[in-house]
């Protein structure tokens, strides 16, 4: 028997609670939020560190405190929670199909759905290192979980590939659990990581960022004995006789993030090749009507205060869309260029009657540069900033009025320009 | 004297220059962006401290841990002596968030507290 919903909420992790708390204030009466794991909350269980919730609460908490402040309204309110379930499936008719212990097999037909699956770490086997299958091989994440949930420590020496925030958080956590942690190496000459974590993670207890530097062998026949690091040159090369064995029993990933897409994509949702999420207007919804995504599914974000907020913009659109409360189609694109890697929303309804905020990702380093937000080679604003870097997402905010002047079908040019 | 540090009381990362006396005391500080960051500048040339975020173990839990953070910021020499003492220490379940794990840890005036609810089995 199909089961009914006005809105089925894909994730019950920060972005999946925002959306459907929002979604319910805004007016919609059934809600359905379907999470894979045993509790709501997402990766903010394992994320027991604080730095979460400065911009939102204007407090400093953990994952797990943040996670709470929402999985208590949810659970206070009539929004329905089925854990331990699994989305297998959803049909462009918006039939979602899900499996769990109790209900087995079942389809949950919704008027709208959000999509807030989150994203998943880059695994060794998308690195093409070379070397032994030997165990002592993981992700930063998987890592934090054996700590942090589990309560084991994955190893004693350990060397951590790449410099992104759970790679920086996890050195200090495997370092206050008493395992030495010899080094970060990071491909790119820059960090991908939060400077705040290089800082209080890594500085503070001596840890040396190896940057231009990446592994190149793996050795250990049943356990991870070492690895092969060396310099690379501008094209990410190793450079001959900057070889040098580190020994170590564990090595960690932390490579990156790639939002997990695979019911968008059976979907025929179009996805942005940079973002690796759908393409969205500036209501979340994606191509396919009724079906909005929020989150690290839809790009992934720095920090999840800013998680939050999109995911109350994705909750708004979806009860609007519910309620009927349309606005006439007059589409402007959006495009990152010059040093911009890509913006989201990719696309904006001129007649959405609010601010826009954009965000962006630059695709290398800059210092003293602007911003210009363009339309037909005309800017339309710009904003000084003294530093960029790839790894903190930027916004600009395009006011109503702005927005109300541009043609229909135009596009909107984000790039960047370093003063001289 | 001169120092040069990067502000970790927020994600946003200010740089700041602090001006120093021969004595070490702090005479200027610029470029943050909040009164947190001057804040910051001055304890972190004074009396470095960091919110320090663990485990601990749990009896009769449903997990085997639950997560812990000192209350307020402890002196940073002090962290991996509170790791050790919370480590050797174990509650039981039921845990809610904010219930005191163990209070003023190695005389810092500071408890640490539970993060997060860990239901009994």
């Amino acid at each position: 028997m199909t089961q009914k919903y006005e809105l089925v909420v894909v994730g019950g992790g920060p972005a999946g609670m925002a959306a459907a708390l929002r979604a319910r204030d805004c007016g919609v009466k059934s809600i359905v939020i379907l999470e894979r794991a045993e509790t709501l909350g997402g990766i903010l269980e394992q994320c027991i560190h604080t730095g979460f919730g400065l911009h939102y609460f204007n407090e400093e908490l953990s994952g797990p405190e943040y996670a709470a402040r929402f999985s208590l309204l949810v659970e206070q309110s009539d929004i329905e929670i089925k854990t331990d379930t699994m989305v297998i499936n959803i049909s462009n008719e918006n039939i979602v199909t899900a499996v769990n212990k109790t209900d087995g097999l079942i389809d949950i037909s919704a008027k709208a759905i959000i999509l807030a699956m989150g994203c998943r770490e880059k695994p060794r086997g998308a690195l093409n290192i070379a070397g032994t299958r030997a165990a002592g091989i993981m992700t930063a994440g998987t890592a934090q979980k054996y700590v942090n949930i589990n309560g084991y420590l994955p190893g004693k020496k350990v060397v951590i590939l790449g410099s992104g925030d759970i790679g920086l958080i996890m050195a200090r956590r495997m370092t206050l659990e008493g395992a030495e942690v010899k080094m970060v190496c990071e491909l790119m000459p820059y960090s991908s990581g939060l400077t705040r974590n290089i800082v209080q993670c890594l500085e503070d207890y001596n840890i040396p960022l190896k940057l231009s530097t990446t592994v190149i062998e793996i050795h250990g026949k049943e356990r991870v004995e070492g690895v092969t690091i060396a310099k690379v040159d501008r094209n990410r090369r190793p450079i001959k006789g900057t070889e040098e064995y580190v020994e170590c029993d564990t090595l960690l990933l932390s490579v990156g993030l790639i939002p997990e897409n695979e019911l968008s994509n059976a979907m025929g949702i179009a996805l942005d090749p940079i973002t690796g999420g759908p393409v969205v207007r500036e209501n979340r919804e994606t191509t396919q009507s009724g079906v909005f995504a929020c989150g690290n599914v839809l790009h992934v974000h720095d920090l999840v205060d800013f998680v939050t907020v999109e995911s109350q913009t994705a909750g708004e659109g979806a009860a609007r869309y519910i309620l009927g409360q349309f606005e006439e189609d007059a589409y402007i694109t959006t495009k990152g260029m010059d040093g911009v890697r890509y913006v989201v929303p990719q696309r904006i309804n001129l007649n959405c009657n609010r601010d826009v905020k954009l965000f962006f990702r630059v695709g290398q380093a800059y210092k003293n540069a602007v911003i210009y937000v363009e339309n037909n080679d005309e800017v339309i604003l710009s904003r000084r900033r003294p530093k960029l870097a790839p790894g903190e997402m930027e916004d600009v905010v395009i006011k109503n009025e702005v927005l109300k002047e541009l043609p229909v079908n135009g596009e909107l040019v984000i790039r960047v320009e370093v003063q001289t | 004297m001169k120092r040069e540090m990067i502000c970790v009381a927020c994600p946003v990362g200010c740089g700041i220059s602090i001006e120093l006396s021969d004595k070490g005391a702090v005479l200027t500080v610029a470029g943050n962006q909040c009164k947190r960051g001057e804040n910051y500048a001055i304890t972190e040339c004074t009396a470095p401290t960091r919110t320090l975020t663990t485990t601990a173990k749990v009896k009769d839990g449903r997990n085997p841990l639950v997560p812990v953070r000192s209350g307020k910021p402890i002196p940073k020499g002090l962290l991996l002596d509170c790791v050790k003492i919370i480590n050797s220490v174990e509650v039981t379940a039921p845990v809610e968030i904010g219930d005191v794990i163990i209070e003023n840890i190695l005389n810092t005036g500071v408890d640490i507290i539970a993060t997060n609810i860990c239901c009994h089995i």
